[in-house]
């Protein structure tokens, strides 16, 4: 039954973009606004399942995902840089605008071998993945749990906000990075690069989902949820507790690299600003409000509120904060998990 | 030349034109204050000259200031004692009734120093009882010395420079090095002196700024401790609370306006901001907090839901620009501390304000019943409710005073931030920083932690810059962490786990 409904939306999603090419006055003509927003909320539901993977499975509440997600964002944004090539206003055939304007007169070292899309691929993982080790390794091994490992999270996505908004940084500054041109050949503004970019990022989510339903169902995945539940248990049992949450910390990190590689492409800017703070913690409630510790939910949740916040955004722009912070109080309160209990609940 | 006196020289104004620029020039050169409303009024033609040869200016004597009984008939002005007028005035300036006056022609004195200023200079500092002129005045003399040709006055500048150790000092110095080799040894060890002095005004005024840094999160991460020590609860909508602090007092403030109680705005704000917090901080808690008691991390989230809810508010009631929050006047402008040392009055107030209500914290929990409550809770939640403490009751006043104490902080925000609705997020993330850095539940730890991060912060900017301080201190607090995972002043024992 469960299946079934998740093949069913898996194969809806899939025909997204081929309404999309029915004339514009058939009725179930989707128009390229949708196409965009649904690739978006794709990319968001793989950070939210990356999310959940660590908070809903591991029990390691991460409120620097966001920082993640930028990661991967910048490194496949730094690829369409270079892609632009001599295109840009200044025409420097190899320079980025903002080098030329900063006064750059050669690439920085760290801007090398992003010419190449496998590479900006793998730093978009890798990056977010080293990070993640470094972070996670230094605070599991000093048994920094639960809420202070949440706000040291919180603190490293500020860091970082704070550090990419400069400029002698060699990633923009403030503006970041945008007026991407093309991507593996394809200009970036035509439907076809959106449709790829759309089934690229359905594609990744189905895989993620593959991957993390299997994690969770192995011994793996038990013994994460008894770190979870009992972590002085889990220990004294003989598990070796930092090696199991460094393994599942650092996989949903580069998770998020992978939705943010996927986001930058679609909504074509990539700032500092995806760095703030309240992206993450925002991130982590489309989690709670879903369902965490259910894969699905998070999925669901992503879906459910960034629908919500478009919709009300062009409807009553000034209500979206009250209505967020209302699904703040409302998911801890009163749906302690989420959509996907309140489903359940009603089946039984 | 024999130095004339002032009176000598009053009858030899228009006798013709050359005596007139003479009389002026020397008046200019004696810094006889009397001498400047009487040029004054000869430069404007209002300076004129009865019978019996008094001086008259608008029908009264220019001197005794009576009336003056006899028509005047105006003294008339060439160019070339325009001239000498304004040179004069501009000299005279030096002992006007102004301070604002006097401080800006010193500055002049200095900089378009020269030897015959001397005299002048010398009787101005004989009549001044301003620290801060004087100290300029000193400067221009000890400048004006130095071009003397008067080795032993030479000798004097080169000390008097020395003494004044500003930059402007040593650069002149240098200046003058050159073209007097026979004072380069003094110069030179006066250019040390300077040196040493400068270094010292440097390193007090980065201590300060560091002070006043560390006393700002003291205020915010205070309130914070107090909470997330004694209740385990990550408040994250602390930051909204102390920008509710800054709007009250920007409402009270705009409430006493036309009043007469207008200038006590400030110090009623501060009541005021804790009882608005503090109330809003008890609906909090007693309405949703306590359902979550036990769960921390949903506890975060849903403070920060409704923090995010209050600051939409805000933003809606008050809008999104920012409100102007005035000082009063006895905060305002800097205090020049002995050794040229330049503070803000406000961040001075506001350093005293904190460890004030740091003092009335730790006094508060050491000495009155609600304290000693609030030390058994923590200590043992269960054995202090079998002792007949009603913990809920405590909880809901501890969250009181946390929030309470942040309202205070954003009074104190208000004076030296921008009130706006997202006061409060600049300052929640630092602050929980200190709160992790000083150890939960240790209120000198919490100061010790706001003080060294606010003083860290301080000291490396200057070689690092503003941003990758901040972002050094969170690194480093994160290795710090790894030392002591439970912070600078850990508790120790059971209450520990």
């Amino acid at each position: 039954m469960r299946r079934a409904i998740l093949l069913a939306c898996i194969c809806t999603l899939a025909a997204l973009p081929l309404l999309n090419m029915l004339p514009t006055d058939n009725p179930l003509h989707v128009s390229d606004f949708i196409i965009t927003i649904v690739g978006k909320w794709l990319c968001y539901a793989i950070l939210a399942l990356s999310i959940d993977l660590a908070w809903g499975y591991a029990g390691i509440l991460s409120l620097g995902h966001g920082a993640f997600f930028a990661l991967g964002g910048y490194a496949i944004g730094m690829h369409l840089m270079r892609l632009i090539g001599p295109r840009g206003v200044y025409g420097h055939p190899i320079l980025p605008d903002f080098m030329v304007f900063l006064g750059y007169t050669e690439l920085p070292w760290f801007w090398w071998g992003f010419q190449s899309f496998p590479f900006a691929m793998a730093m978009a993982l890798a990056v977010p993945g080293l990070l993640a080790f470094v972070v996670g390794y230094l605070a599991f091994r000093s048994r920094i749990t639960g809420v202070y490992l949440s706000i040291l999270t919180q603190a490293l996505t500020y860091a970082l906000m704070l550090a990419f908004f400069r400029n002698d940084m060699g990633f923009g500054g403030n503006n970041g990075f945008t007026d991407f041109k093309e991507l593996l050949g394809f200009s970036l503004n035509t439907s076809s690069a959106r449709m790829g970019l759309f089934y690229a990022s359905l594609l990744a989510l189905v895989v993620a989902l593959a991957l993390c339903a299997n994690i969770v169902g192995s011994k793996l995945g038990r013994v994460l949820v008894a770190v979870r539940d009992g972590e002085s248990r889990a220990r004294f049992l003989g598990y070796d507790t930092l090696q199991h949450k460094l393994f599942i910390f650092v996989l949903s990190a580069m998770l998020a690299g992978l939705a943010g590689a996927l986001y930058v492409p679609q909504v074509g800017i990539i700032n500092p600003g995806e760095f703030s703070p309240g992206n993450s913690i925002e991130a982590v409630v489309w989690v709670a409000f879903g369902g965490r510790g259910t894969l699905v939910g998070a999925i669901l949740g992503a879906f459910s509120v960034n629908a919500l916040k478009t919709w009300l955004t062009s409807v009553a722009p000034d209500l979206w904060l009250f209505v967020l912070g209302a699904i703040f109080v409302a998911v801890t309160l009163l749906l302690p998990r989420g959509l996907i209990g309140l489903l359940e609940g009603r089946r039984k | 030349m024999a130095q004339p006196s002032f009176e000598t020289l009053l009858p030899r104004l228009g006798e013709s034109f050359g005596a007139t620029a003479e009389a002026a020039e020397a008046m200019g050169a004696m810094g006889d204050p009397r001498a400047l409303p009487l040029l004054r009024a000869l430069n404007d033609n209002r300076l004129g000259r009865t019978a019996d040869g008094r001086l008259v200016i608008d029908g009264r004597d220019a001197l005794t200031g009576e009336a003056a009984p006899s028509p005047a008939e105006l003294l008339r002005i060439n160019n070339r004692v325009r001239v000498a007028l304004r040179g004069a005035m501009g000299r005279l300036a030096i002992v006007s009734p102004d301070a604002a006056e006097r401080a800006a022609a010193a500055e002049a004195v200095f900089r378009t120093r020269s030897a015959e200023n001397v005299p002048l200079l010398e009787a101005a500092l004989a009549r001044e009882a301003l620290p801060d002129i004087r100290a300029r005045l000193e400067l221009a003399l000890g400048a004006s010395r130095l071009i003397s040709n008067d080795p032993a006055g030479q000798r004097a500048g080169v000390a008097a420079l020395a003494q004044a150790g500003t930059a402007d000092a040593r650069n002149l110095l240098l200046e003058v090095r050159a073209s007097r080799t026979e004072l380069a040894a003094e110069i030179d060890q006066a250019i040390a002196a300077i040196d040493g002095k400068l270094a010292f005004r440097r390193a007090a005024e980065t201590l300060f700024q560091g002070l006043s840094l560390g006393s700002v999160l003291l205020l915010a991460a205070l309130g914070l401790a107090i909470t997330f020590g004694v209740m385990g609860v990550i408040n994250m909508a602390h930051g909204e609370m102390v920008m509710l602090g800054a709007y009250t007092t920007f409402v009270v403030q705009e409430a006493l306006r036309s009043t007469g109680m207008a200038a006590w705005s400030l110090p009623l704000s501060v009541p005021a901001a804790f009882v608005v917090t503090a109330a809003i901080g008890v609906a909090l808690e007693r309405g949703l907090i306590r359902h979550l008691y036990g769960r921390p991390l949903e506890t975060l989230l849903l403070t920060f839901g409704i923090g995010m809810m209050i600051q939409q508010s805000v933003r809606l009631v008050f809008g999104a620009q920012n409100r102007e929050v005035l000082s009063p006047a006895w905060m305002q402008g800097s205090l020049l501390l002995p050794g040229g040392i330049a503070v803000t009055q406000n961040r001075l107030w506001i350093i005293f304000f904190a460890l004030a209500v740091l003092v009335a914290v730790m006094a508060a929990i050491r000495f009155t019943r609600f304290g000693l409550q609030m030390r058994a809770v923590v200590q043992n939640r269960r054995i202090a409710a079998t002792m007949g403490i009603r913990t809920g009751r405590v909880d809901a006043a501890t969250f009181a005073v946390g929030s309470g104490i942040a309202g205070i902080a954003g009074v104190a925000l208000s004076q030296i931030d921008n009130v706006s609705p997202n006061l409060g997020t600049g300052y929640i993330i630092d602050s929980f920083m200190v709160v992790v850095f000083g150890g939960v539940g240790s209120l000198l730890g919490t100061l010790v932690g706001a003080m060294t991060l606010g003083l860290t912060n301080k000291l490396l900017e200057p070689y690092a810059g503003a941003v990758l301080a901040k972002v050094a201190v969170l690194v480093g607090i994160m290795i710090f962490i790894q030392r002591r995972p439970k912070g600078l002043f850990a508790l120790k024992g059971r209450a520990a786990e």
